[in-house]
Parts: C-alpha cells; structure tokens; sequence
C-alpha cells in the first residue's frame, strides 16, 4: 500500500474552482433567494481570479511535473492551458450573468423541469424566478476542462470528460426563450456524447490491454517496446482518437455542433465554444504526442484526411446558413480543422523558428477564443420582441443603426477569415507554418484555399451588416457591463494581438513541450 | 560610382526611447476625436491642436540632442517589437531618428502646428469640424510613421495611412459632387504609385531577405544592376503617384477641392513630398544605378516644366500654386536625381518650398475667407489695401518661391539649378527656365488677386481673417524670408550621414549661374507685369492662345489619362466582362454552384435526427478504420 501524495499547492488552481463550485451548490441551499444571483457571481469572480493568482504564484515559485501521484501532469502547456481557460471561463461565465438585456432576469429558463408552454412555466416566469445553479454548473464545467488537458492517465482523462460534460449537457437545455430547441439541442448533445464515451472507454480498455497500464508514460514506452502486435493498439488509438475529436468537433463527429450551438442559451454556447475546443484539443495533443508519439507516422496520415474533411465541411456547409448561431458553429468546426493541421504536423521547434506544433495550436486557440467569446457576447445584443434576432437577415443595416457594436463585430469576423492586422492572422500563418514544416505542405495549401472559402460566409455578415438597409424592429439590447466588458476585452484583444502578438506568442512558444 | 558609407544608427537611449510618442500622440488625438466623437465636439480641434504641439515638443527635444551629439552618434534607431518573426525573415516595427527624419519631423510638426491653428479659425463655422481635426490628426501620424519608419514595411503603413487621410480630406466636403470625385481619382492614381512600392518592397524582401534601411543599404552593393535598377525604377513609380509627378500628375489638381488648410498642408507641405524623400532615403538603391537615376532626372525636369505651364494659365488661384507645386516638387525629384551630388538640395528646397507654399496656400484659403470662397482670381483684384497682412505674408512667400536674393527659395532653388547644369547642360537650361515661367506665373497671380481694379462680384465685402489664422501666416512669412539663409550653411553637413550626399563650399556670393538665374527671374516678373500690370484684367478669361489653352486643360493630363488608361482600360474590361460572362462566369458559378450545391447536401445530412448523427459516426469510426488500415499497409 502506497502512502498517498497530494500536491495542494500544486493542485489549488483546480482546486479553488471546484470548490467554489460546490459552494456553489450550498449557496443555493443556504442562502435566501435575493441573494442568491450576487453570492454565485461573487463565487465565480472570486474563485477564478484566486485560482489566476494561484496559478501565477505556482509557476513564478517553478512548480512541475507530475502531481497527484502521476494521474495529472503540471508541465508549460498545462500552465498555459489554465491560464487561458481562466481567462475565457471569465469572460465567458460574465455574460451568463448578464440580466439587464432580458428585462431583468437572466437569460435561463425560470424553471427547467416545467414543460415549456406550461402554466407551471407561465407562473415561473411572471414570478420572475432564475436558476442560479448555472453559476455552479458552468464552475464544475471549468474545473473538468482544467484536468482534462492535464491529465496523464486515460482513468483520469475519461473522469475529468464526464465532469464537464455532464453540467454542458445540463446547461444547453436552460434557455428561456425557444425552449424546445434548447433541450432538443441537450439532448441530442447527452446522447451523442455518451455515445462517444462509449468509443473513448472502449479504447481505454483496448490500450489497457495493450500496454498493461492506463499511464501516457507506460503506453508510451509499450509503443516504444511492443509486446505485442499492433493490431491493439491500433484500434484502441482509433477508438480513443474518435472520443476526443467528438469534443473537438472534427469531421465526422461533428454532427452535433451545429444543432447544440444553435440550440444552447448565446452565453453557454460562447463558453462550449472556446472552453471546450480548448480542453478538447489540449487533451488530443496530449494524448497523441505524449501517449502515441511513436506512433506518430500511422496517425498522422489519418488526421490529415479528417482535418481535409473537417475544413471542408466547416467552410462550404457554412455557405447557406441563414442562422448566424450556426453559422458560426460551422465557423467552429472549420477552425477546429485550422487548428488541427498543426497537430498534424507535429514539428518540434528549431533555434531560427521556435514556434512548434503544440504552441502554435495553443496560440491559435486564444486567438479563436478572443473572437468566440466577443461574437457570441454580441449575438446575445442583437433582439428582436421574442429576444435574440438570430437571423442573419435580421443584422441587416446594422452597421447603421449601431456602428460600435457591428463594428466590433466586424472586427471579430475579419480575424476569423485572417486578415492581416487581426489577430486571426498571425494565429492562422502560426498554424499553417507548423503544419508546413512537418511536410504537410499540400494540406497547408488546401487550409488556405478553404479559408478563402470561408471568408465568403464572414465577408458576408459584415457586408449585411454595413452595406443593408437596416432590419425591422431590431434593436440592440441595452446591457450592463456583464456584457460590455467581456466583448470590450476580447476586440481589444483580437486588435492588440493582430499588430502586436509577440508577448503572447513567446507564452505560448515557451509552453511548447509536454514532459513525459 | 563609388556609394558611400552612410553611418549606421546607434541604439537609442534617454530621451530618444520615446521617440515613438511623435506619433502616439496625433494617433491618440484621432482615436479620441473619431472614435468619441460626442464627448468632444467642442474641445475636439483644441485636443488635435495640443497633440501636434505635444509631437512638435518631442520632435525639437530630439533635434537639440541631435545637435549635441557627435556626428557618429546622432542617426539613432529606435526598436519598439517585433511583429512577428518566421524562419529567415524577422518583421520588426522600430523608428530611425536621423538627420533626415527629423528635419521631417520638425517639418511635419512645425508646419503641421501651424496649419491647425489657423484651420481654427478657417472651419470655425463647419458642422463636422471634429471630424475634419481627426483626420488631420490621422494624417499627422501617418506622415510621421512614414519617415520616422526603419524599414520601408512600416513607412508604407505610413505611406498608405496618408493616402487614406488624403482621400478623406479631399472629398471632405462629401456633398460636392465634384469632391467625391477628385477624392476617387487621387485614391485610384495612388494605387498605381503603391503597385511600384508593393513591388519594390517585395522585390527588397526577395532579395535582401528584409526591408530595413539598414539591410538595404547594406545589401545594395551585392545586388545584381538589373535588380537595383528595377528596384529603382519601382520606387520612383511609388514616387510619383504621392509626389504627382508627370506621367501620374493629374489627381492634385483635382485636389484643391479639399479644404484650403488640407492642401497646405497634405498637397503642398508634406505628403506630396514623400516621394522626394522616399528616393533620398533610397540612396543607397539609386547611388548604384544611372539609369534610374536619369528616369528620376527626366521625370522632374518634364514635370517642374509642366507644373509650371499649368500654373501660367490657370485662372483657379488653388490650382495655380497647385500647379506650382508640381513644378517645386520637379525641381526637388530632379535635384534626387542627380545623386550624391544633390540629396542634400532636394531636402533643402523641400524644407524650404514647405515653409512658403504653404504660406502662399493659407494666404489664399484667407483671401477665399474674405470673398466668400470664391477662388477665381478674375474676380479679385485691388485686395491688398483691404487684406494687408494677407498680402504682405503672401508677398513674403512670392519673393521666396521666385528666389528673390537671400530670400528662402533664392539659397534652395540656386542650388538645384547649378547642380543641374553639373547634370547636364540640357538640363540645366530647362530648370532655368522653370525658374524664369515661376517668376512669370506668381507674378500674374500677385498682379490678379492683390493689384489692379476691383471686380468683385455683387455682394463680396472682403475684410481680412482673425488672428487665429493671420499669426500662423505672419510665422510661415517669417520662415519664407529666413529658413534658406538659416540652413544654406549647414545642411549639407548634417545630412551627410544620413543621405550620403556629397557636400561642398557654398559661396555667399552668387556663381555666375547665380546671376544667370536673378536675370532670368527678373526678366519673368518683367513679363508678368507687362502682360498682366499695364491694363485691367478682363472678368471672363479671354480665348487666349494655344498654350494658354492647353494649360487650362492641364496639359490634356485628363484626355491623355482618358486615351491612354482609361479607354483602353474599359476596352479590356468589357471584354473581360464578355470573356468573364461567357467563358469565366460559367466555370466560377459552375464553382458556386457546386460549392452551393455540396452545401446544400450537406444540410440535408444535417436532419437534426440523433439517429441519423449516431449512423454517422459509425460510418465515421468506419472511416477511421479503413484509413488506418490503408495506411499500415502502405
């Protein structure tokens, strides 16, 4: 029996989440109702930037290497993975708390178990309720998503899955308006993704067999020292490799991001958007470099075909949308395909170009989020008498009515297509460039040619929005700061990253290795 | 010829690390002032004023150190970040403050300064007069980035960040259909101009591996001819399209429809100089290649001659100096052109023609004040008794631009003159006779605004400006009288380092192409008052002859344009729109269509059925299977 070690110091960054999380919960319990909506949104604030700080402190004192006996690993791309899920859980987390816009309360059904067209849901609503226990939900969510990345055993991975799954899969059903479509969205999302689990456990189970151990480090020497013939090993990567990339959103399990995107309340879908992709894609690169490195030149050729795939539906399904929430979740699974040719890439970095695979996808990832998070704030603005205008003909004259906020927005959607002075620039020529130097080159020159493609539907939006005669009865919601500063941070963020990206980019060059 | 070693900048410390602050502050006056516009309605063009002051301070501050420092110390680089590095290639953003860029600075500042003071009083009663400070701010900054700039990626930010502000203060006033118009064409002969710098640039990039001045000029010497005199050529494209030079001179003219202080200080001062600056800073390009330099030559020499014939004939008192600064800026790209031996005059006649052209352009946007914006000179007349200190400031910048002894164009001009005859005789002769049509031309416009008999129109009751706009003047005269003596001694050694001009003894007394020069000037102004003095001006311009007619018509600048660009231009476009219909469109909508079509399907795949998204995944994982396999057994 091994005495058990746990790093507390090490660890509090998730720590602090999880337990305000479930302070959270006793909150609800306690607390009276008046109070309730300030006590979450204190506990958010507060445990986040303490976890920040935490994190700050950890890595200012050198703290590493693999903690809570070898299940998690605290190397530099863990460092920079939690800092850049703070950050956006933040910023993304604000605008769930934002009430001015909706007359008042928030943006989540007052009460989730009425049936919705219900009287029981009418006297919810006029009685004004809120479900409060999203704050914590969207905690445990965070905190998931933190271990997620982290994690350097397939048992902790596949927990660390379940815990930020389970309060997404909860949360997509909230909505107050179009209620229907919310928890069809949910429950499409509850149902696809325990089917992936279901792929994910039974690869686990197959490299278990493979390898005897559930560790990266094992699986990794067993690739190394084969016992056996590959056969396992190849399915278990496979099966493993389609759990991960469902949450990524990669082609061909991206069916549900479009209906769950659409369907989930603006805020929760700016949090997916950016949260999950970025916990989904830092546990794929983990597990695909550290865990099966040496199998590298059998996956590579297969994320290559996926990542073609995943652009190509991304860029031209995205063409026809009439939505603008699904628009951009089209938007999502196609840079999930940019992102990913770096992974496919898989360079290391050389003295003259220290920029590699893993930091420029994380780079990418930060330079996405910024954009996802500023857009679908924005979204959460444009209303019309039955709430969100979703409709893109319904952005028409936009750009007349509220040149700030359609500015923004424009701002936004350059820096998806890339154009040079956004932010969207450099993290694309950051990707591709990683991508090129491991010999993917025609992949580069097909991400390229896609990107143009997408630039249509981008384009588009904004030509709607400047060059239309301005919509009937649209208007932009008046909203508090809840609103204003996560959209303010993130289009001052896209536009300082765009002419000045070195400070970032060296972060993110410095957190290029994972240890083993 | 041998190029010389020009002093590489040191790094910058003390004072110099904020060098940057030149141009932070009128960027952050046209961010306040356009971005929040509400709150500063009133106070705005009070902001705009005070950040140009605050850039002038700095720039002064800086120009003092310089003074100071030893020779081999004054050229400093300032690095602020790197935007991005790849591979070989590293795009750093830094300034280089050296002996020319901060004659600039000082320029751009001073002169800037001053220019916004009197638009104080000059759009005192404009509705969109934030606006109209904004972007003189915005042009301010951008004028800076251009020649504060250490490699030509940045200036052309700078470079196209001007253009912008010009096309934005020309068709400022919107309204006027033939504004919007002039502000398109000027955008859209720019483009041309930028084509060759993009080129350059590229070329630069392809070649040198980088694009700082530096590297360059460093990398110069090792570079086959064929690509130095492309490179050359290329520049001088770009040149001429900001410099309105013949043969894409035709946008400044069109021009002057911006407001008066704009063409001061965009279309006469500043901006229309950057392409004589752009061939000084080059020198190390153009040192290296005859050829480009004699294209640069000849480009000057034909343009200071028309530019000087278009301003003889025009009755428009804008287009006249507008006119005249085609011509001025002939003159400075001629000086450029003929290498080390005239970098230092081009810059001293461009310091100098800052000074007094805009001078004369804020005394004619102050005579347009008092005669209700009317700016044809035939009906002025007899103004000076009503408009003094406009005349006698206007006077100040006539006497310089004809190079009157020890006035400011007497040094600068003189010198360009001389050096072209060391050119060629040929050329020589030409710039002399430029000089003797300059004197011709401003005197019929000093004889038509401020001599002779009244014919004002009804209801014009000159009366002269505020102070507001008279004191900028009464400086800008005081500089048209002294800059030239004040520099002839001096610049040619300072910017040594800086231009790799060579210099040499400069004698206070005339040579005799000095005297050859006063006689030809004297003889100009003779015929201008014979012709234009002894009797009234008649009201309607009279039918005139040939050349009077041709310069009217700015010497069929448009028709030529017409024939030769836009004609044929339109010809090959509507045959592409026929080729594009028949042949392209086909095979672009069949890429639509299809693009279109897939997406289509692809909604149909997307049935929002689980049942159907579950199927897909398994055919997915299906997928995974056959690629792997596939792949193990390659």
């Amino acid at each position: 029996m091994t005495t058990v070690v746990f790093e507390w110091r090490a660890l509090a960054p998730v720590l602090l989440v999880l337990i305000a999380a479930v302070l959270g919960i006793l909150v609800e319990a306690v607390v009276p109702v008046v109070h309730r909506f300030f006590a979450q949104v204190f506990l958010v604030v507060a445990s986040i930037v303490a976890s920040a700080a935490m994190l700050v402190a950890n890595w200012r004192a050198g703290i590493g290497g693999p903690v809570a006996m070898g299940s998690m690993m605290l190397d530099r791309p863990t460092y920079f993975m939690w800092g850049a899920l703070l950050v956006f859980g933040l910023l993304a987390i604000l605008v769930f708390a934002e009430r001015e816009v909706n007359g008042g309360v928030s943006t989540f059904a007052a009460s989730a178990a009425t049936v919705p067209g219900s009287r029981a849901e009418a006297e919810a609503s006029a009685a004004r309720l809120e479900h409060t226990e999203v704050f914590p939900l969207a905690l445990f969510a965070l905190g998931g998503m933190m271990v997620f990345p982290a994690a350097s055993d397939l048992i902790t991975m596949f927990v660390a899955l379940e815990v930020f799954s389970l309060p997404l899969y909860l949360m997509c059903g909230m909505a107050r308006r179009r209620r229907l479509l919310s928890q069809e969205a949910a429950l499409k999302y509850f149902l696809l993704g325990a089917f992936s689990s279901a792929f994910f456990l039974f690869g686990v189970a197959l490299l278990y067999g493979y390898a005897g151990s559930f560790d990266f480090s094992a699986i990794a020497a067993a690739v190394q020292n084969p016992t056996m013939g590959s056969g396992i090993l190849i399915a278990g990567m496979a099966l493993l490799g389609v759990g991960l990339l469902f949450k990524v959103g990669v082609v061909p399990f991206q069916s549900w991001v479009p209906d769950v995107y659409m369907g989930a309340p603006t805020p929760v879908t700016g949090f997916m958007a950016i949260c999950t992709k970025l916990a989904a894609v830092g546990a794929t690169l983990r597990v695909f470099y550290v865990a099966l490195g040496g199998e590298r030149w059998t996956w590579q050729p297969l994320l290559a075909v996926l990542v073609v795939a995943t652009m190509v539906v991304g860029a031209v399904w995205g063409l026809t949308q009439t939505d603008i929430k699904r628009t951009l979740a089209y938007s999502s699974i196609a840079h999930a395909g940019f992102i990913m040719t770096a992974v496919v890439g898989a360079t290391a970095g050389t003295a003259t170009s220290p920029l590699d695979s893993l930091s420029s996808a994380l780079f990418y990832l930060v330079v996405y989020g910024l954009a996802s998070i500023g857009a679908f704030a924005v979204i959460t603005l444009v209303r019309n008498n039955s709430g969100e205008a979703n409709a893109i003909a319904s952005w028409s004259g936009l750009g007349r009515t509220s040149p700030l906020l359609a500015g923004i927005f424009a701002l936004f959607m350059l820096s998806f297509t890339g154009i040079p002075l956004t932010a969207g620039f450099i993290g694309k020529w950051a990707v591709f460039a990683a991508a090129w130097r491991g010999g993917y080159d025609w992949l580069v020159i097909v991400a390229v040619l896609l990107s143009l493609v997408a630039a249509v539907f981008y384009l588009r939006i904004v030509v709607v929005m400047f060059f239309g005669e301005p919509a009937d009865g649209v208007v932009v919601g008046k909203a508090s700061a809840f609103t204003w500063l996560p959209i303010a941070v993130s289009a001052l963020g896209v536009a300082v990253l765009g002419v000045f990206p070195g400070p970032v980019l060296a972060l993110a060059t410095a957190a290029g290795t994972f240890i083993r | 010829m041998i190029p010389l070693e020009t002093i590489d900048p040191v790094a910058a410390t003390g004072l110099f690390s904020y060098a940057w602050l030149m141009i932070a502050l009128p960027a952050l006056g046209a961010f306040v002032l356009l971005g929040f516009g509400r709150y500063v309605e009133k106070s705005g063009p009070y902001l705009a004023v005070a950040t140009i002051g605050g850039s002038f301070v700095v720039a002064m501050a800086l120009f003092v150190q310089m003074l100071a420092a030893p020779v081999d110390q004054r050229a400093v680089s300032v690095q602020l970040y790197t935007w991005f590095t790849t591979g070989t290639w590293q795009l750093d953003v830094g300034l280089l403050v050296d002996q020319l860029s901060i004659l600039f600075a000082l320029l751009i500042t001073g002169v800037g300064g001053l220019i916004h003071v009197y638009s104080l009083g000059y759009m005192a009663h404009d509705e969109r007069k934030r606006r109209f400070f904004g972007y003189l701010n915005l042009f301010v900054a951008a004028m800076l980035t251009l020649v504060l700039a250490d490699n030509y990626l940045v200036l052309f930010v700078g470079w196209e960040g001007v253009g912008l502000a010009s096309y934005l203060l020309i068709g400022f006033w919107q309204y006027k259909p033939s504004a919007a118009a002039a502000a398109k064409k000027a955008f859209v002969m720019n483009r041309v101009g930028d084509l060759g710098m993009v080129l350059a640039i590229s070329a630069m990039l392809a070649q040198f591996g980088s694009s700082a001045f530096i590297d360059v000029n460093h990398g110069a010497e090792h570079l086959a001819p064929g690509w130095t005199t492309a490179i050359g050529l290329l520049l001088l494209l770009g040149a001429c399209g900001k410099s309105a030079q013949v043969p894409l001179q035709a946008w400044l003219l069109d021009a002057m429809e911006g407001p008066t202080p704009v063409s001061a200080l965009i279309h006469a001062a500043t901006m229309v100089t950057a392409g004589v600056y752009l061939v000084v800073r080059s020198h190390a390009i153009f040192d290296l290649t005859a050829d480009a330099r004699l294209a640069v030559v000849i480009v000057g020499t034909v343009t200071l001659l028309a530019g000087a014939w278009i301003g003889c004939s025009k009755d428009d008192i804008k287009k006249v100096l507008a006119g005249s600064t085609m011509s001025q800026i002939g003159y400075m790209m001629l000086a450029a052109g003929i290498g080390p031996a005239g970098y230092a005059f081009a810059i001293f006649h461009l310091l100098t023609h800052g000074a007094f052209k805009a001078n004369m352009f804020l005394g004619a946007g102050s005579v347009m004040h008092g005669m209700n914006d009317d700016v044809d000179m035939r009906h002025y007349g007899a103004l000076a008794k009503y408009l003094p200190i406009t005349f006698w400031t206007f006077a100040c910048g006539y006497l310089a631009i004809i190079g009157f002894p020890l006035t400011a164009g007497f040094f600068s001009k003189d010198h360009i003159i001389e050096a072209a005859f060391g050119q060629s005789a040929l050329v020589g002769t030409l710039a002399l006779l430029g000089a003797g049509v300059t004197a011709f031309y401003m005197t019929r416009l000093m004889l038509m605004t401020f001599g002779g008999k009244k014919r004002w129109l009804d209801g014009v009751h000159p009366h002269e400006s505020p102070a507001v706009m008279t004191v900028p003047l009464i400086v800008l005269a005081a500089l048209s009288l002294v800059a030239g003596a004040v520099m002839n001694w001096w610049i040619q050694e300072w910017l040594e380092p800086a231009a790799g001009n060579h210099a040499h003894e400069v004698e206070l007394l005339p040579t005799p192409i000095g005297w050859l020069t006063m006689l030809v000037v004297a003889a100009g102004v003779f015929v201008g008052w014979w012709v234009f003095g002894r009797k009234p001006i008649p009201a309607v311009a009279p039918q005139g002859n040939v050349l009077a007619v041709a310069g009217r018509n700015e010497l069929y600048g448009n028709a030529v344009n017409d024939t030769l660009v836009v004609k044929p231009v339109l010809g090959v476009s509507r045959a592409a729109v026929a080729a594009d219909a028949k042949a392209f469109d086909g095979f672009v909508n069949l890429l639509a269509n299809a693009l279109g079509g897939l997406s289509v399907g692809g909604r149909r795949v997307q049935n929002g059925y689980v049942r159907s998204y579950a199927l897909t995944m398994v055919l997915g994982v299906l997928l995974v299977g056959v690629v792997l396999i596939l792949g193990l057994g390659a």
